[in-house]
């Protein structure tokens, strides 16, 4: 055993960039594993001098307490629009947004829609976990229909509530969208995928090559209240029926 | 020139990075003449039209917390929306100037000018303990001259500093002087100037963020104190104001902006008339010239607030005055522009001048 722990033996190892501090996040839900994808991307892509990361309010207030980059913490759902603004001021430098859906597809629904529609050079990690998580489990504009939350407790209903809302697909229709995906981190196989979302999408940051937007359908284990394992499951079962998982546009490649 | 027209020439000028804004009357010409004038093909300023005012003051925020000398413009209805962005970047300490160009309200109120905003400038028109700089200009040369006054005390202080003009001095046409040539600062220069500014972290320095979140209470008091502190810091020594024939004077008029205009005229009058009348003129209003109304109010007999609105600054007069002296105040609403014959009449009718 001892002969084995070496260095040119290690196989995995935590992103440098990924500070020793504990992280506030439920057990079982996605933050963790996307904030370790991200920190992992720009470690590789060797761009942490020059990586400016905007944090939302909602449950990844505290992210510049765990990736080790320059960041600025915004208003509830102004990411977009300060990421715009330090993109423009700064052209070479990689600009992403981290937001959840409450803030970024319901009160920063306009700054979302327009950064994306001007093509702003920026990428947007948007973690759907269709619930308000940080306030304690309140209906968000991606709850699914009949779904139970602190403010439908009965379950979503069309003439209470109105419809979950596919921003992803929105964004999609847009001209300024370069990328638009829809990724998960629910298994290995769904975490490489993730990764290689998040590293093209920070690639066409980098590059300019136009918006890039990065949908992580999550998981909320307190809020949802169940067990990690049954989150997992229940986000299998329902949230791929109606979020449909996989990419949605990417003339990235025809801009290179 | 316009106004208007004045900020935008200075800004390009001064070394203005970016302007960020939404059209709104009385101010539009702002962001029209930026975009007629391509700033980005010469000194390489950033010119977008935003999709709200909601964005531009947080495009401010992200520019001016990355170190750049960014700006935005708006009138009041588009200030109101602005407030949520204005008290996170007095939390966050982030420079950038906000420029008012003022019009009669409440609510949507009429694109004709007013001095309907200064409690709203003066006071921190969004949640907790902050102020802005306030600066407000009387004319055109004004106009064009406190846009780099404006950055240099933002950067100095790490403060938004507001320009609270109005619908008169942004429309009026005046000579204007415009400042010097002064070019963009390099990223070098920016990052000496903003050590604090997350601007990537070159040489792997120590992360820098931009934040007005801070959850535990005693920390978040010591961040209030510091807070506290920069504003006193600032009320010593950043305090500006103009007279006008007061060291004979045995009644004062105070007014600021377009005001302070008409209230020019109304002094030149009453002084041919035999009134012994001066007129103190407030250039900032936060920091507000307290210690020199004190110091007026035991030589006057009364002091006329003017302003266009129902009675705003005159709370700051009285306060200064704490009872010396008589104070009254005169103005209109609702975009209406009192003349300066109005204003002796006020005079006169209020300290029984015959």
């Amino acid at each position: 055993m001892e002969n084995i722990i070496a260095p040119e033996n290690l196989v995995y190892q935590k992103p440098t960039l990924l500070n020793d501090v504990d992280m506030h996040y439920c057990p079982g839900c996605s933050h963790g594993v996307v904030h370790k994808l991200i920190a992992e991307v720009i470690e590789e892509m060797g761009i942490t001098e020059k990586a400016i990361g905007i944090s939302p309010v909602g449950c990844a207030v505290f992210a510049y307490k765990y990736i080790d980059i320059d960041w600025q913490e915004a208003a509830h759902g102004r990411a977009p629009a300060i990421a715009s603004a330090i993109k423009r001021l700064w052209p070479d430098r990689l600009v992403f947004t981290y937001q959840g859906d409450g803030d970024l597809a319901c009160i920063g629904t306009a700054e979302t829609i327009h950064a994306l529609n001007r093509g702003e050079n920026i990428a947007i990690i948007f973690i759907n976990n269709a619930i308000y998580g940080m306030t304690g489990g309140q209906m968000a504009p991606t709850t699914l229909m009949g779904m139970k939350t602190a403010t439908c407790p009965y379950g979503r209903q069309a003439d209470l509530h109105g419809y979950p809302l596919k921003i992803t697909e929105l964004a999609a229709q847009l001209e300024g969208t370069c990328y638009v995906t829809r990724q998960s981190v629910h298994s290995v196989a769904a975490i490489r995928k993730a990764k290689r979302a998040i590293r093209q999408a920070f690639e066409n940051s980098v590059n300019r090559r136009g918006s890039s937007l990065v949908e992580i359908v999550s998981t909320c284990s307190s809020g949802w209240k169940k067990t990690p394992v049954e989150a997992n499951k229940w986000m299998e079962e329902h949230m791929f029926d109606y979020y449909h998982v996989g990419d949605l546009k990417d003339t990235s490649k025809e801009a290179q | 020139m316009k106004g208007n027209e004045a900020i935008a020439h200075a800004a390009i000028r001064c070394g203005c990075d970016g302007y960020f804004g939404y059209p709104i009357t009385p101010q539009s010409e702002i962001l029209e003449t930026l975009a007629a004038e391509k700033p980005w093909e010469t000194t390489g300023m950033v010119v977008l039209q935003a999709e709200s005012e909601v964005a531009s003051i947080n495009m401010i925020y992200g520019g001016g917390g990355s170190g750049k000398r960014v700006m935005t413009s708006s009138s009041s209805p588009g200030v109101a929306l602005m407030q949520e962005g204005l008290a996170y970047m007095a939390g966050a300490e982030i420079p950038g100037l906000i420029v008012n160009v003022q019009r009669g309200g409440p609510g949507l109120g009429t694109i004709q000018p007013s001095q309907g905003d200064y409690f709203q400038a003066t006071r921190g028109g969004g949640n907790g303990d902050y102020y802005l700089i306030v600066l407000a200009p009387a004319s055109v040369q004004e106009m064009a001259d406190f846009v780099d006054l404006s950055f240099e005390l933002a950067f100095k202080y790490r403060i938004p500093v507001m320009m609270l003009s109005d619908g008169v001095i942004g429309q009026v046409m005046e000579k204007v002087v415009l400042p010097p040539f002064k070019p963009r600062r390099t990223e070098e220069q920016i990052m000496a100037e903003c050590p604090w500014a997350s601007t990537g972290r070159k040489g792997m320095r120590p992360i820098n963020v931009i934040t007005s979140l801070e959850l535990q209470p005693e920390a978040m008091e010591q961040h209030n104190l510091h807070l506290q502190e920069k504003y006193r810091t600032i009320r010593e020594n950043e305090v500006r104001y103009e007279e006008t024939m007061t060291e004979d004077a045995e009644y004062l008029i105070v007014a600021f902006g377009s005001a302070a205009r008409i209230a020019q005229k109304a002094i030149s009058d009453l002084r041919s008339q035999g009134v012994r009348i001066g007129l103190l003129r407030p250039i900032t209003l936060w920091p507000f010239p307290t210690k020199r109304i004190q110091e007026l109010s035991q030589q006057v007999k009364g002091i006329l607030t003017f302003e266009i609105n129902a009675g705003q600054m005159v709370e700051d007069v009285r306060l200064a005055v704490e009872g010396r002296t008589p104070v009254t105040q005169y103005g209109k609403m609702g975009g209406i522009v009192p003349t300066p014959d109005e204003v002796c009449q006020a005079l006169r009718n209020d300290f029984d001048i015959k």
